[in-house]
């Protein structure tokens, strides 16, 4: 059995030899290619700490079988920033206390670019927090969540407005 | 989690002779089966892959009417196609209402009609189970209970099905298309699921090398799009499995109901139809009287399995609030709280 597979990995291409077909897509990002920004929560798909987007959505990666995504594009949350230049969400989660261990962040950070990227929340409050709500946070910081998410929801809108007018 | 063959089938013919051998398991989106394999409850010694199988990821509207769905589609792809959630909004809230953002990105058709049960004992592999292990017995029988069946369990099993989609699928007889070795055949969802009986492991009818590959909703479905809703009651707002849930759905002309579509989940092994209830419905006007009748109807035969007495009550209660939001109209957009009995919409009374 051939269990060779190839994945992009913020944009970079990564061709990785899996010698047990039982690996998920989050060991393999955290043992194979050390990429631990990605966290093992639950491993069972309760929490979102291992959410990554892969071909632009959003799932959890403890549930994914490496083996049978041979072919993704996966971004995880050291492909977001640009350099030392953070992304909006980043610089918005830090502004507005999204966090406070940090250890739920970047699946958060990760399932709020794929909220954004979907399109149905919108500025809605409760449409954010509804859509966030596979993410939980030990720490309790959600409405600090909710509030940075809702700032670059809003910029965007406000920027596609200025683009339409 | 015990190992087993990799094996990624180029065709649906493939894929059923490989699924056939004892031991092999279908995988698509993995959010129920990987959990399950990860804990040891379920311990395939082959997998196979149908995700990439061609032609089943596609949305079709068909000639009278009404919609086929490839077993690969997205659950979030569904619920968020337009014409799909306009001619059939119940399902859409219903897909929405379940699991997370994430899951329901990965999370198949197919899958979610064969979602297992997450009945905690059936999770515990150190409990006994009759589902998992024929002959084991039933922890949950003398257990935390609360939760589970108040309709057609038998002492075997008391598990409930967890599926919101199948709800609303029931309601509006819904079909899937199933190929396996003896060529292709069509069952309709109310009849894929199996009450537990002396049998609680044999959860459908499906066998061995069986492949959903398509679900189909009738055009006549379409009729109902303008008063239809689903209401699920969970123990948190969001992602969490429904305690109980209905999926309603009117035909309402000249201020009567001509036609009504009721169907109930977290009540029983199975999404439940509810034909008694739809009957008294019929040919009356809508109002509180109507829909207390009928929900006394749709559980007339429930009985605890447990210490879940009052889910026969609170699935009652659901159903008339169903049918309140159903007769107001559905709304333009899916609520914002998908299915929440704490949503913000008006028309419904909170204490019905």
């Amino acid at each position: 059995m051939n269990l060779s597979i190839s994945l992009t990995v913020n944009s970079v291409r990564r061709d990785v030899e899996l010698e047990d077909p039982r690996v998920t897509l989050l060991d393999l990002l955290r043992e194979r290619l050390h990429l631990t920004g990605t966290k093992k929560g639950c491993d069972r798909g309760q929490c979102g700490a291992c959410t990554v987007l892969v071909d632009g959505r959003r799932i959890n990666s403890c549930l994914a079988l490496a083996i049978s995504h041979d072919g993704a594009d996966v971004l995880t949350i050291e492909g977001v920033a640009h350099g030392d230049q953070l992304h909006p969400l980043q610089t918005a989660f830090i502004a507005h206390d999204g966090f406070q261990c940090g250890f739920c962040t970047p699946g958060q950070i990760m399932s709020a670019l794929g909220l954004i990227r979907e399109g149905q929340a919108g500025d809605d409050p409760e449409r954010v927090r509804e859509g966030m709500s596979g993410n939980l946070c030990r720490c309790g910081a959600y409405s600090g969540i909710t509030d940075a998410v809702l700032e670059v929801e809003k910029s965007l809108n406000e920027a596609n407005q200025r683009r339409s007018a | 989690m015990k190992t087993f063959h990799y094996i990624r089938p180029a065709s649906i013919a493939e894929a059923v002779a490989a699924a056939a051998e004892p031991g092999a398991a279908y995988l698509a989106g993995g959010t129920n089966l990987l959990d399950l394999m990860k804990g040891g409850i379920t311990r395939p010694s082959r997998l196979v892959d149908v995700s990439r199988l061609p032609g089943l990821d596609r949305i079709e509207r068909l000639p009278d009417g009404g919609v086929r769905i490839g077993a690969l589609v997205r659950n979030a792809d569904l619920a968020h196609d337009p014409d799909f959630a306009r001619s059939y909004p119940t399902i859409a809230e219903a897909l929405l209402s379940g699991a997370s953002a994430q899951l329901r990105n990965a999370a198949t058709v197919g899958g979610n009609l064969l979602q297992r049960t997450r009945c905690g004992y059936f999770y515990d592999v150190a409990s006994a189970c009759n589902k998992r292990q024929p002959g084991a017995g039933c922890d949950a029988r003398d257990g935390e209970n609360r939760l589970h069946a108040v309709l057609g369990w038998s002492e075997a099993c008391i598990a409930t099905h967890p599926s919101d989609f199948c709800v609303p699928l029931v309601a509006l007889d819904a079909v899937v298309e199933i190929e396996g070795r003896a060529g292709r055949r069509e069952v309709a969802v109310e009849a894929l699921h199996c009450l537990p009986g002396d049998t609680p492991a044999r959860e459908s009818a499906l066998e061995p090398g069986d492949l959903i590959v398509a679900l189909r909703v009738p055009g006549e479905a379409r009729a109902f799009s303008a008063h239809q809703r689903y209401l699920k009651v969970r123990e948190r707002t969001s992602y969490a499995f429904a305690m109980v849930s209905a999926a309603a759905a009117l035909r309402i002309e000249q201020g009567t109901i001509r036609d009504a579509r009721l169907a109930l989940g977290g009540v029983a092994a199975k999404p439940w139809r509810a034909r008694a209830a739809e009957d008294i419905l019929q040919g009356v006007r809508p109002g509180p009287d109507a829909y207390r009748r009928a929900a006394e109807a749709a559980l007339a035969g429930a009985t605890p399995s447990g210490d879940n007495q009052f889910k026969i009550e609170l699935a009652q209660r659901i159903l008339v609030r169903a049918l309140t939001l159903a007769a107001a109209g559905t709304p333009e957009r899916v609520a914002a709280l998908p299915a929440s009995p704490f949503s913000t919409l008006p028309g419904a009374l909170i204490d019905a």
